[in-house]
């Protein structure tokens, strides 16, 4: 049975028919047509799903579609103003935070939310935030970087 | 109980692609009307880089600017053949084949740009920012933009090139056995500085520095966020990912990622990186590629250490904890093979 859900994604009013069960991974990919957020393993382990829900980080493969019903959910698809990269979005390109781009997402949601409530991350801090989101090819060390980095630019702006 | 430091070194030589039948790769190389550059490939991208390495080789050896070349890799039905990307051979083997077709595609674009000129086509240059002139008459150009839509819309010419680059298969000498089954090699040095706790088994990594010969580095930056994440991997490899089970049962082994052991971020090991350019005379402007040599020299330089460290030999991977407290208490303990001259 299909139901009518209604959230704000990445600021606009969306509504959308959903299965009842349905992920909120599936429902912005295949629903919404927002591809940014990534499916890696279904099962909540690696991160690469990860999703803003009222700025809280989740992994939007293990949340049901229904429950965002009013809520606020940001992407990774909505980080950019146009053609202005979010800070963090730039940290990450002149860092060389991405090899295969895959976990990049999820990284750069997870980290979102770590700098909305704390605009000064330590590097301890940066590596709890991202210790869900599992990356195979940098080694972690440049994504952490560009985090940091990011965080430093948007205090100084 | 003690934590037991531990230093291992690792060398290789590591070999630039492979020879099982020859080891061919194609480009394919056109202009568009507006004098953008399309290099085909069904090289495969998988973060090591071969699209941005292949722009670079192709604005270089085309005279244009690396924003006008685009290289596409979509599809290897369509695509021309590659064998593939592994063996760390991507950089040499289609750098080569890429510099061949751009380098057949600068002279079709200068033969019709002298064409436009009234001018020889070996008199002309290019200037890299998107003209050509004739060489020492800075004035007497044209863009590479208007020498495309002439070609195509007045000569009727297509400004394409074709490359292939074959390392040919090697026949073994019937008496030395004797071949040569690859073409360069690529060089890395490692020292690793380890701790292990001999009540735990545990082993932490502290410490990574390395020295790799990899030609020239076609571009810096890539190359070492290449070394960084291989590096990691290594470590992965050496200390922590098995799909075996540690106990008997088969069915106690991970089967996902919250049970298949990875270091995670909080787990990142410093590591000082000497990249040494020695550009090799048959690759693409001197460059062999890190590729599998990222990871390669870690593990043997771990197990090194762990031996260094509490006189361990492990010759089994990963290197875990009961493997560490077994052969410490088949030795009788812990025995620090101390360090030469510490």
């Amino acid at each position: 049975m299909k139901s009518p859900v209604t959230f704000r994604l990445n600021g606009s009013e969306t509504a959308v028919f959903v299965d009842s069960g349905a992920n909120l991974l599936d429902v912005l990919r295949r629903g919404c047509g927002d591809l940014s957020p990534k499916y890696g393993c279904g099962q909540g382990s690696c991160g690469a799903c990860t999703v803003l829900i009222g700025g809280e980080p989740h992994v939007s493969c293990l949340v049901l579609a229904e429950t965002v019903a009013g809520r606020s959910v940001e992407t990774t698809g909505g980080l950019s103003n146009g053609p202005d990269l979010h800070p963090l979005q730039r940290a990450f390109i002149e860092g060389f935070a991405a090899q295969c781009g895959y976990c990049t997402p999820g990284m750069l949601m997870s980290a979102k939310a770590l700098l909305d409530r704390n605009p000064s991350p330590t590097r301890s801090e940066v590596e709890e935030a991202i210790s869900g989101n599992l990356c195979r090819c940098t080694g972690y060390e440049p994504i952490i970087d560009a985090i940091l980095e990011a965080a430093k630019q948007r205090g100084a702006a | 109980m003690a934590i037991h430091h531990g230093r291992g070194f690792a060398s290789i030589n590591y070999p630039i692609g492979m020879n099982l039948g020859g080891d061919p790769s194609q480009a394919l190389v056109h202009s568009t009307p507006d004098g953008k550059f399309k290099v085909t490939l069904s090289s495969i991208d998988l973060g090591q880089g071969i699209k941005s390495v292949g722009r670079q080789l192709a604005a270089e050896t085309l005279g244009v600017p690396v924003e006008d070349v685009f290289v596409d890799t979509a599809d290897s039905d369509t695509g021309p053949h590659d064998m593939g990307s592994f063996a760390s051979r991507g950089t040499h083997r289609m750098g080569n084949a890429i510099i061949r077709a751009a380098t057949e595609a600068r002279a079709q674009l200068l033969e019709a740009a002298a064409e436009e000129l009234e001018v020889d086509a070996s008199d002309l240059v290019t200037d890299g920012r998107g003209n050509i002139h004739v060489r020492g008459a800075p004035s007497r150009s044209i863009s590479v933009e208007a020498t495309a839509t002439a070609a195509q819309f007045n000569q009727g010419r297509t400004l394409a090139g074709r490359g292939i680059f074959l390392v040919p298969l090697s026949e073994v000498d019937s008496v030395t056995g004797e071949m040569t089954p690859v073409s360069s090699f690529a060089h890395a040095a490692l020292i690793i500085d380890l701790t292990v706790d001999d009540e735990t088994g545990e082993v932490e990594v502290q410490n990574i520095n390395s020295a790799y010969e990899v030609g020239r580095a076609l571009n810096p930056r890539l190359v070492e966020q290449q070394l960084i994440g291989g590096a990691w991997m290594g470590v992965s490899h050496a200390l922590y990912e098995t799909t075996e089970p540690n106990y008997p049962e088969r069915s106690h082994g991970p089967i996902d990622f919250n049970h298949y052991l990875q270091p995670g971020p909080g787990d990142t090991v410093p590591h000082h990186i000497s990249v040494l350019e020695r550009p090799a005379p048959d690759a693409p402007f001197g460059g062999k590629g890190p590729g599998e040599m990222c990871a390669n020299p870690v593990l043997p330089a771990i197990a090194n250490a762990v031996f260094n460290a509490v006189g361990v030999e492990c010759d089994s991977l990963p290197i875990t904890p009961e493997k560490v407290l077994r052969g410490i208490r088949a030795n009788g303990g812990a025995r620090p093979q101390g360090r030469p001259g510490a």
